[in-house]
């Protein structure tokens, strides 16, 4: 007979004893939480929707251009008119809170990866581990930790969102060319240097390929986050479906739906080349030197950008 | 005074059991043999050599020699395994972190196959890096790298991006990022090896004009024999990680120290290399102004010669004294030569010369190629035999000069 090991009774331990040693850790992480996610829905809620479409549609076209803009207003109209404008802002700043912090956590990570051997082979496994997880699994001890509401909702979402982040930014950073990493050396870079001027500034659109899978995950997350008690869109969707309302929940998937191709263009854009060369020009102009090959300048980028 | 830079029993073994792989080396183990027995690569072995200021010292060897290993040991890029790097007298191995960067920053600077500029900097930003790592001012960095770009002969891209500008160019920005620097050594590890032939070899000119004018310490790597024999005032021979010859560039070619340098030479342009001074031999006889002519007739018959090169006080060549013009002065009682004795019956070159541009005057005239030097003084003379024994002969193996 093979002796049963209690590694679910362990896990529970953990969990218990956590709870009694650092429960004012937990209290905390939840209030900051709170605050931030609370704080950014009344900001995006208080001002007449107008306003936020108008700022989501010059920043599609700052970054993207015409076309894209073009859907953001179309889009988040039909999101007014659906009346789900108060509930899809809801789910905004959950999304963004939750990518914005998983992906100040990931990036470091991802860095420290990059950088030391050791580090990447304990984390990979890690990471294996947080993305086969089922979600509901992570659920668990975010309810007990955080109760119910919009916080567990943000930690689970974090959790999942975390490891593409870090891979794709160990990633970019070991793709940087490495004569140009001993380029910096060899000319008395300090190792804070190299990776501030050359490795993150090259691994930048892998990074940001990165921000892109963390905030397109965490979108994921969001129907999920309503089952725990989070408000937004999540929430609209499992009141449809525990009251089998076909109609509703279509309209709350669809606005999910809509919320997700916006973010997923716009944050696409900063790994493109063709989003970062034209920042990069457009910083380049400013600089007085610059402005005479300026002209010449998008006819050679041009060329080389992939369709 | 210790030299610019200074290597002894350089050594570097990749991967574990680095002690085992040592040992094994010492004792003589080719690479493949430690490799099977240890599972570490000996990369470079037991390299030494001094480079003085203003020498452009060339490394050679196939690709896995060693060449690109060797050349980060120097600035330790790569940390070495066994041996020592001296750079003006100081060990870089002694040096801390700090330290060390320093001199990377200040005394060595290096230039790469692949260009490695910034792709995000422009040109400018690109060969100002050694001084904004030093702190350089805004201004300083400015004016430095400028006046680099300006003696590669790009600052009117000084704007540009590196994507926007030509393999050669970028290059050029490497070079200019390396002087920018003003550092004593220059490390190059295959700079031009990634260029088109027509820029390589305007490249080449750029990089001899610039030693010319700068007189920098160079180390420059190459699998290119014919651009080390151009470039290279000696030349170390690699071979899987050991150096197998050490010489300049004739010195290798007509005594090359084994099959594997003397594969190397044989597609080299021989009259490229050799230059007259390499050719060069003791003039079987000359004679002096006022020499009298009876004796140097009886010194052309013992000679077995038809003529001999007349020098004046100066050692300067002053023509050419012929048989039958001896004979004629000695019937009509000249007793002592004299511009009337001389005839103008020979050909000059300057030692540097390579054959190719005086292999047309060889065995044209009464006396031997006079080989001269910058003030017209007699060093030697080039027979014609001596051409065509250099041109034409395979190469003695195993002789070492
Ligand atoms: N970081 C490393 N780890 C393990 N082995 C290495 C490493 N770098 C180089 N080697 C090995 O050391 C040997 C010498 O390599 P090196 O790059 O110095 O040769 P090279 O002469 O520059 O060749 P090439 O002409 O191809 O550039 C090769 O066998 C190579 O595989
Ligand atoms: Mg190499």
């Amino acid at each position: 007979m093979i002796p049963h090991i209690p590694l679910g009774q362990w896990v529970s331990d953990l969990i218990d004893w956590l709870l009694d040693t650092v429960p004012w850790l937990f209290d905390a992480v939840s209030a900051v939480m709170q605050v931030l996610v609370n704080g950014l829905t009344d900001a995006l809620v208080s001002p007449p929707p107008v306003l936020w479409i108008v700022v989501f549609a010059a920043l599609a076209l700052l970054l993207r251009g015409p076309w894209l803009a073009l859907y953001t207003v179309l889009a988040f109209l039909l999101v007014v008119s659906l009346e789900l404008w108060v509930e899809t802002m809801q789910t905004l700043a959950l999304v963004l809170v939750a990518a914005v912090i998983a992906t100040a956590v990931a990036v470091p990570i991802g860095i420290l990866a990059a950088r030391h051997r050791a580090v990447s082979v304990i984390v990979r496994p890690v990471l294996d581990f947080m993305q086969t997880t089922p979600v509901f699994v992570y659920l668990i001890p975010a309810v007990f930790f955080f109760g119910v509401g919009v916080v567990p909702g943000v930690v689970a979402t974090i959790l999942f969102a975390i490891p593409p982040g870090v891979r794709l930014t160990e990633l970019g950073i070991r793709q940087v060319d490495r004569e140009v990493v001993e380029a910096a050396q060899a000319f008395g870079a300090r190792p804070g240097q190299v990776l501030r001027e050359v490795q993150l500034p090259l691994a930048l659109p892998s990074i940001m390929a990165g921000v892109n899978q963390v905030i397109m995950l965490a979108l994921s997350m969001v129907v999920t986050a309503g089952l725990l008690g989070a408000a937004g869109l999540g929430a609209v969707v499992v009141r449809a479906v525990t009251q089998l309302d076909v109609g509703s929940g279509f309209e709350g998937g669809l606005a999910v739906v809509l919320l997700a191709v916006f973010l997923d263009r716009l944050t696409a854009a900063f790994g493109h080349p063709t989003a970062l060369s034209r920042l990069v020009r457009a910083r380049g102009r400013r600089v007085p030197s610059g402005a005479a090959t300026a002209a010449r300048e998008p006819a050679s980028v041009g060329e080389r950008q992939p369709a | 005074m210790p030299p610019v830079l200074g290597v002894s029993g350089l050594t570097k073994v990749f991967g574990a059991r680095e002690q085992e792989a040592l040992r094994l080396a010492g004792e003589g183990l080719g690479r493949d043999e430690i490799l099977r027995r240890t599972g570490a690569t000996l990369a470079v072995h037991d390299v030494s050599f001094a480079v003085e200021r203003g020498e452009l010292f060339v490394v050679m060897g196939l690709s896995g020699s060693g060449k690109s290993t060797l050349v980060r040991l120097l600035n330790r890029l790569i940390e070495p395994s066994a041996g020592t790097v001296e750079v003006e007298g100081r060990d870089l191995r002694a040096l801390d972190d700090a330290q060390l960067r320093a001199v990377r920053n200040e005394k060595i600077s290096m230039v790469f196959q692949h260009f490695a500029l910034m792709p995000h900097r422009t040109v400018r930003e690109n060969a100002a890096y050694a001084l904004k790592v030093r702190g350089a001012s805004a201004a300083e960095q400015r004016e430095r790298a400028d006046w680099a770009l300006e003696t590669v002969g790009l600052l009117e891209r000084a704007g540009a991006r590196p994507a926007e500008l030509s393999g050669g160019m970028r290059q050029r920005v490497g070079l200019a990022r390396a002087l920018a620097a003003d550092s004593e050594v220059l490390l190059m590890d295959e700079p031009f090896s990634a260029l088109d032939p027509l820029i390589r070899r305007d490249m080449q000119d750029l990089l001899e004009q610039l030693q010319s004018e700068l007189s920098k310490t160079i180390v420059f790597i190459t699998h290119d024999l014919n651009e080390a024999m151009r470039l290279g005032d000696r030349i170390l021979m690699l071979k899987d990680g050991r150096p197998v010859q050490l010489g300049t560039g004739p010195e290798i070619i007509s005594a090359p120290a084994d099959d594997y340098v003397a594969d190397f030479t044989s597609d080299v342009d021989r009259t490229r290399v050799l230059t007259a001074g390499d050719l060069l031999r003791e003039p079987r006889l000359t004679a002096r102004l006022g020499d009298a002519p009876g004796d140097v007739l009886r010194a052309l018959g013992v000679a077995e010669a038809n003529g001999a090169y007349v020098l004046g006080e100066d050692g300067r060549v002053a023509g050419v004294a012929r048989d039958d013009l001896l004979a004629r002065a000695l019937q009509e009682g000249r007793s002592a030569l004299g511009p009337r004795e001389l005839v103008p019956d020979y050909a000059t070159i300057g030692a540097d010369r390579p054959v190719v541009e005086f292999v047309h005057l060889v065995g044209r005239h009464a006396v031997p190629l006079g080989v001269v030097d910058d003030d017209g003084r007699l060093l030697g003379v080039v027979p014609r035999a001596a051409v065509l024994d250099a041109l034409s002969a395979v190469p003695v193996r195993g002789r070492r000069s």
